[in-house]
């Protein structure tokens, strides 16, 4: 499955802009981005129900932009889920084989066979209204996989449950994404679903795909700002690069220090000339808290919050020039010293930090701030 | 939150024994079962209960009034219902199975004549007939008209919604009697629409199916059926409106996801979920028209009475009360029996 060069216009807004990028057979690949950024809308283009503008929609090497939904081998779990509220369970699910005119008798062994692998066989006679919503969201998979699709489409289907309920079904969507063994294409704004089930992400904003790799790949190495920002929690700094080698590329932060990044911890395509502006990033847990300057590089800050969360403690702290800064350390580790108010100095292993080419719109941590975590969303 | 609290069984039966008593004392006021000082002393009785319930519900704490508080709420629609649709309901059973001993006989005495019944299903059985039929054919005809048009606007109207739905119901606000005499000077033989049907010489098709009668529009059963269905549309209209407006537009993505066509995602999915649409339409739309009598009269001819303007005239001018009673009754009998029939057809209850 392809989307070639695929822009979506509505009027003057551009929902997505020239998707270029093939999902393989069997993989586990995920949209990932704000709401709004266009996520939707290319699963729709994949689905069906929308037209790419320009370029192409192509499955299993043919262009199928015009093909209406019904026509297409591919299948969806709706926001919400969609199931028909007027029949039961057995009938949701055997509703794709009878439109395919499937006899009677192997619509049934099919049903079962796939109510049995989302384990609802004994709730096949109950009505949608009489489940829960985590077996709601799984008479929708068994609805779009009864059909032996050659893609699974699924859009944010677990946004609707609850927090434990929601990392439970990671597992199971996983699970039977290994025993079907076709590709899931999985659009949520949750990066924390998304680093969990992905072979791949694509992450997205506003109508652009930013970045595509696997979930370490974008954790670690993200391809920009944006993406650094929105996966997972990072500390931004900006900063000026004050000379650069082959080597390693010195960039005095705004924070007042001066960093030594290695050279592999550069962003591709970053510009890293002497006195271009750049950020480097640094994990939250790549932190390590001391009470006095270590040895290395290090930045002083003021402590201001202490969070106890059982495994870590969290730490937010400000620096010289105002931006807060957050740190995650271990439970166990001595945090006696670290009162607010108390000065701190925070080090890092010399590849933890990463370089990135401008600088934020905020300085410091991504995840303090809740406008800006809103904004996200 | 905890269990809401216990709520026996005993209370429940209690209250509903009261206000069902004070309905039966509402009705034998009403009807005129009881008379003179009988009258009196039933509605002193009443008046003490009442009295009791108010001084239970000040006196009493809190469990006492929450036991009351529902039969509070029922109170002024049994009081209604009692005073308003049971005593008259009584009083025309009893009416329906009285005799006059002359024609001039206006208080017609309680006799188990059980003739007034077999006269209403012989000598009306053509006006009941027509009643049905007519009634029928403009409960299909405003299905056909306006599921398209509450389609139309719940699932295309968009932003505009309410302005189209406004607009169904704007002419309604003129009266029922001016719409339908309008309707007249429209079917007239001068009038625009057989003019413009002869222009397109459509008129002799249309005479030839029986829609037209010699040229005319006007004084034909089409006219009355048109009428009637025109009547009575927006209470197709609306019902069925709020049924498709409520069906989740994800569904029909989700029929066409997996593999339905535009047609049959709308069969398998749309149709079903508006089916309590289609029967609530049927009903304010088949019962009203079975016992119109404005239509009949005013774009009818005397080949077109139906049972209305027949119970009509048997109450009005010949004064037959109990035939009329009987006649009404009858009437009431066969609605409520295919309202029965088709809840059971459309297997409405099934339904979300």
């Amino acid at each position: 499955m392809r989307l070639d060069h695929a822009t979506k216009r509505y009027g003057d807004f551009t929902a997505v802009h020239e998707a270029n990028f093939g999902i393989t057979h069997g993989e586990f690949f995920s949209l990932l981005g704000p709401s709004g950024c266009g996520k939707t809308t290319i699963l729709k283009m994949i689905a069906g129900f929308e037209q790419p503008t320009t370029g192409r929609v192509l499955i299993g090497g043919d262009d199928v932009s015009a093909v209406p939904p019904h026509k297409r081998n591919v299948n969806t779990v709706f926001q919400q889920y969609a199931l028909f509220p007027h029949m039961s369970v057995a009938d949701n699910v055997a509703f794709g084989p009878r439109n395919h005119k499937i006899p009677e008798s192997e619509v049934a062994t099919r049903v079962a066979e796939m109510l049995s692998v989302v384990r609802l066989a004994d709730f096949a006679v109950r009505r949608p209204a009489q489940l829960s919503g985590g077996q709601q969201q799984r008479v929708a998979l068994a609805r779009a996989l009864v059909n032996y699709p050659s893609a699974l489409l699924l859009d944010e289907p677990l946004a609707a449950l609850d927090l434990k309920l929601r990392e439970a079904m990671q597992i199971e969507l996983k699970r039977i994404q290994r025993d079907v063994g076709i590709a899931f294409v999985f659009v949520t704004h949750d990066q924390g679903e998304a680093l969990t089930m992905s072979d791949r992400i694509a992450v997205m904003s506003q109508g652009r795909v930013e970045q595509i790799g696997s979930p370490t790949e974008i954790y670690r190495r993200p391809a920009t700002l944006f993406v650094a920002g929105f996966i997972g929690s990072a500390n931004l700094l900006p900063g000026t690069v004050a000379s650069s080698d082959a080597v390693e590329v010195r960039v005095s932060l705004a924070a007042g220090a001066t960093v030594t990044v290695p050279g592999s911890q550069v962003a591709a395509g970053a510009d890293v000339s002497a006195g271009a502006k750049v950020t480097v990033m640094v994990r939250p847990e790549q932190f390590v808290a001391s009470a006095s300057p270590s040895h290395g590089d290090s930045i002083k800050s003021s402590v201001t919050d202490v969070v106890f969360q059982g495994a870590s403690v969290r730490l937010v702290a400000r620096t010289g020039d105002g931006a807060e800064v957050a740190a995650v350390v271990a439970g166990d580790a001595d945090v006696s010293f670290l009162r607010p108010g108390a000065g701190v100095h925070f080090g890092w292993r010399a590849d933890a930090p990463y370089v990135l080419s401008g600088w934020p719109a905020v300085a410091g941590a991504t995840t303090t701030d809740v406008d800006r975590v809103e904004a996200a969303l | 939150m905890g269990a809401p609290p216990a709520v026996t069984r005993k209370p429940d039966a209690v209250g509903l024994g009261v206000m069902t008593g004070l309905g039966v004392g509402m009705v034998a006021l009403g009807a005129g079962w009881v008379s003179g000082p009988w009258a009196v002393l039933v509605a002193v009785a009443m008046l003490t209960v009442l009295v009791l319930l108010v001084w239970a519900g000040v006196g009493g704490g809190l469990e006492v009034r929450r036991a009351i508080a529902p039969y509070g709420l029922l109170k002024p629609g049994i009081l209604w219902l009692s005073l308003f649709f049971l005593a008259p309901l009584w009083t025309m059973a009893v009416m329906s199975l009285s005799s006059k001993k002359s024609r001039f006989d206006f208080f017609p005495s309680f006799t188990w004549d059980w003739s007034n019944y077999s006269r209403a299903l012989t000598d009306f059985a053509p006006q009941f007939g027509r009643s049905f039929l007519y009634a029928g054919i403009a409960t299909v005809l405003t299905i056909c008209i306006g599921y398209p048009l509450a389609y139309a606007v719940a699932f295309r109207g968009g932003r505009l919604r309410n302005v189209l739905m406004g607009l169904i119901v704007v002419p309604f606000f003129t009266s029922y009697l001016i719409r339908t005499l309008a309707w007249g000077n429209l079917l007239a033989d001068a009038g625009p629409v057989v003019a413009a049907l002869e222009a397109i010489r459509l008129d002799g098709p249309l005479n030839w199916l029986g829609i037209m009668d010699n040229g005319r529009l006007l004084n034909t059963p089409t006219a009355v059926i048109g009428g009637l269905t025109y009547n009575f549309l927006p209470f197709m209209v609306l019902p069925l409106y709020v049924s498709l407006e409520k069906i989740d537009p994800r569904l029909v993505d989700a029929a066409q996801d997996l593999y339905s066509s535009a047609a049959g995602a709308f069969r398998k999915v749309v149709l079903p979920l508006s089916l309590p649409g289609v029967f609530a339409g049927s009903l304010l739309v088949f019962i009203p028209a079975a016992g119109d009598f404005v239509n009949a009269q005013f774009l009818g001819n005397p080949g077109t009475t139906m049972i209305g303007n027949s119970i009509q005239d048997q109450f009005l001018r010949q004064l037959n009360y109990p035939l009329a009673s009987a006649m009404s009754f009858v009437l009431m009998i066969i609605i409520s029996v295919a309202v029965l029939l088709y809840s059971r057809y459309l297997d409405t209850e099934d339904l979300v």
